[in-house]
């Protein structure tokens, strides 16, 4: 079974491992430098122009693997010499266009952009093109196209533009580290910092959990991955990396459920706090309605307090879907709670990295939450919980909640509710479309991820959120 | 001072730990002990196969979900008077 989308994946994936082995033996230091070479033997190019391009870039990613650049605040970063400066020509007339009688294009378009050459194929006056694409959707023959960089259509924020060199760059002071522009970029330019050396550094530092014990937090959306192996199988292969043991961070989403659901009904209004990229969004885009956001921290930073508080000394790693969170665990509020973050991509480079095939292992348990804390990690789910949470605190509530779908369906939704025009109470936000399932930081992104997050949900031992957190010290 | 501790993770929490948690949590209080008697939960006490794992004190013992007012009697209660 394909352990990954994409080559570009698979790419980082083998950088990723080799720095991982290299720094487990304690000798990343030295090798380093050799890592490219590994990767890229030989003399034969098989992604660029040649191999010593194709190495060059490599040894960008090994620094990347590294922490990347320290300069840098934003955990999304462009690797310049990676990127393929793609054209962006906007949209253009292809040879597809018949010169047809109709010349629906040209009543599309409100801008008088559109003319016709003496063989009736249209063209595109680019001084009055606005680029709102109502051309391209009106024509029979799909003759008309975008050309777009794929980053820059993947980041629904435009925190992307075109640098001097005609190289991608990200405005830090509009970007969110949702990850959309690396999972989409095709030739892998824009990457999440990885701090998969941190995690092995907490690992060995644990001395076997004796010095201190480490906690893994797993996202609910792992149930859509590593689906080559069980689940309980990659649960025991977490302790065989050397976690102590591992919690669900659905079992922060009940407590979160539980909490939001006061709160909505105390305040009136509220916007999720969940997902750090919505959070980011509305701060730095709509900072008006920051007052609105929930107090709560994230399901993620909400159980690694809790453990922190309850089973010192211990050091909390949270593994989930996100890059973002690899940026929220730098604020202030999460900063206390989690010491590291990882990707299920860097899991999967991490377990390889230590040789742990987890199809060998025995399956492990992992159930802490309920099904409500499960469904957070699919769109609706946080919605689903909160209305739970009220019926089981007997609030008295009536909850009208607007599930935003995507960064684009938040920024709709920010956008009404900024008018007065929001026929809602409650925002959850979700900057990946899907929910967290639909995070850059997933091995695969699937119609079924839906499903078996449903599933997993249905298969906990405790169908209520107030039966999950009881069991909880207040 | 008597310290119950209950493991809450994974594998005792599907062998029914939140009964033990709650069981218990009604005893002492039954038996008036609020202030004898600290019950706390931990994630994982390192011996899941021997779960629902139970220490009183940092000793260990192996309580079956079903038997806790008996574990109770004849565990507990000796060690408060």
């Amino acid at each position: 079974m394909k352990k990954f989308d994409t080559k570009v994946q698979d790419l980082k994936y083998r950088v990723l491992r080799e720095v991982a082995r290299e720094h487990w033996s304690g000798t990343l230091a030295q090798n380093a430098i050799d890592i490219p070479k590994k990767i890229v033997p030989g003399k034969i190019p098989t992604m660029r122009c040649c191999v010593y391009k194709e190495r060059a870039i490599l040894a960008e990613r090994v620094k990347i693997a590294m922490g990347g650049d320290k300069d840098n605040p934003n955990v999304i970063e462009v690797i310049d010499i990676a990127c393929d400066e793609c054209p962006i020509g906007g949209y253009e007339i292809t040879n597809a266009c018949r010169g047809c009688l109709a010349h629906r294009c040209e009543q599309a378009c409100k801008f008088g952009a559109i003319t016709f050459d003496k063989n009736h194929v249209a063209q595109i006056d680019k001084s009055k093109c606005r680029e709102c694409g109502a051309c391209s959707k009106v024509c029979p023959y799909n003759a008309i196209y975008n050309y777009n960089r794929p980053c820059e259509t993947a980041c629904k924020v435009k925190a992307i533009h075109m640098g001097e060199d005609k190289q991608a760059c990200i405005d830090n002071s509009k970007c969110i580290a949702c990850g959309a522009c690396v999972y989409q970029c095709p030739f892998g330019a824009i990457t999440d910092k990885s701090y998969i050396l941190d995690v092995i550094d907490i690992l060995k530092g644990s001395e076997n959990n004796t010095k201190y014990k480490t906690y893994a937090i797993v996202a609910p959306s792992i149930s859509s991955q590593f689906r080559y192996a069980k689940l309980g199988q990659v649960i025991t292969g977490l302790k065989k990396l050397g976690f102590y043991t591992v919690i669900e961070a659905a079992l922060g989403a009940d407590m979160v459920a539980q909490a939001e659901s006061k709160e909505l009904a105390e305040k009136g209004f509220l916007t999720s706090s969940c997902c750090p990229a919505f959070v980011t969004f509305i701060e730095k885009s709509y900072p008006e309605l920051k007052e609105y956001i929930s107090h709560n921290l994230s399901p993620m930073a909400t159980i690694a307090k809790y453990i922190k508080e309850h089973e010192s000394p211990c050091k909390t790693i949270f593994i989930g879907p996100c890059t973002a969170k690899k940026a929220e665990i730098q604020r202030e509020e999460a900063k206390p709670w989690v010491d590291a973050v990882m990707t299920f991509e860097e899991l999967q480079a991490l377990y390889d990295s230590k040789d742990v095939d987890i199809t060998t292992l025995e399956e492990g348990v992992l159930d802490n939450a309920s099904y409500f804390g499960r469904i957070f990690a699919r769109c609706g789910g946080l919605s689903d919980a909160v209305q739970e949470g009220l019926k089981e605190q007997n609030i008295d509530f009536d909850l009208k909640a607007q599930s935003c779908d995507g960064i684009e369906a938040c920024k709709l939704a920010l956008l009404m509710k900024s008018k007065g025009r929001l026929d809602a109470n409650f925002i959850e936000g979700m900057a990946c479309v899907g929910g967290c399932i639909g995070g850059a930081g997933c091995l695969t992104h699937g119609e079924k991820n839906k499903a078996e997050v449903d599933k997993y949900g249905r298969e906990a031992y405790e169908k209520t959120i107030k039966d999950a957190i009881s069991v909880l010290k207040p | 001072m008597i310290n119950l501790t209950v493991c809450i993770g994974s594998s005792c929490h599907v062998k029914g730990s939140r009964q033990v948690v709650h069981e218990l949590q009604a005893l002492i209080q039954e038996s008036n002990l609020a202030d004898k008697i600290v019950l706390n939960g931990t994630f994982c006490m390192g011996k899941c196969q021997q779960g629902v794992c139970v220490t009183v004190n940092d000793e260990f013992y192996s309580v079956e979900p079903n038997a806790v007012k008996e574990f109770f009697e004849s565990t507990v209660l000796p060690m408060v008077k």
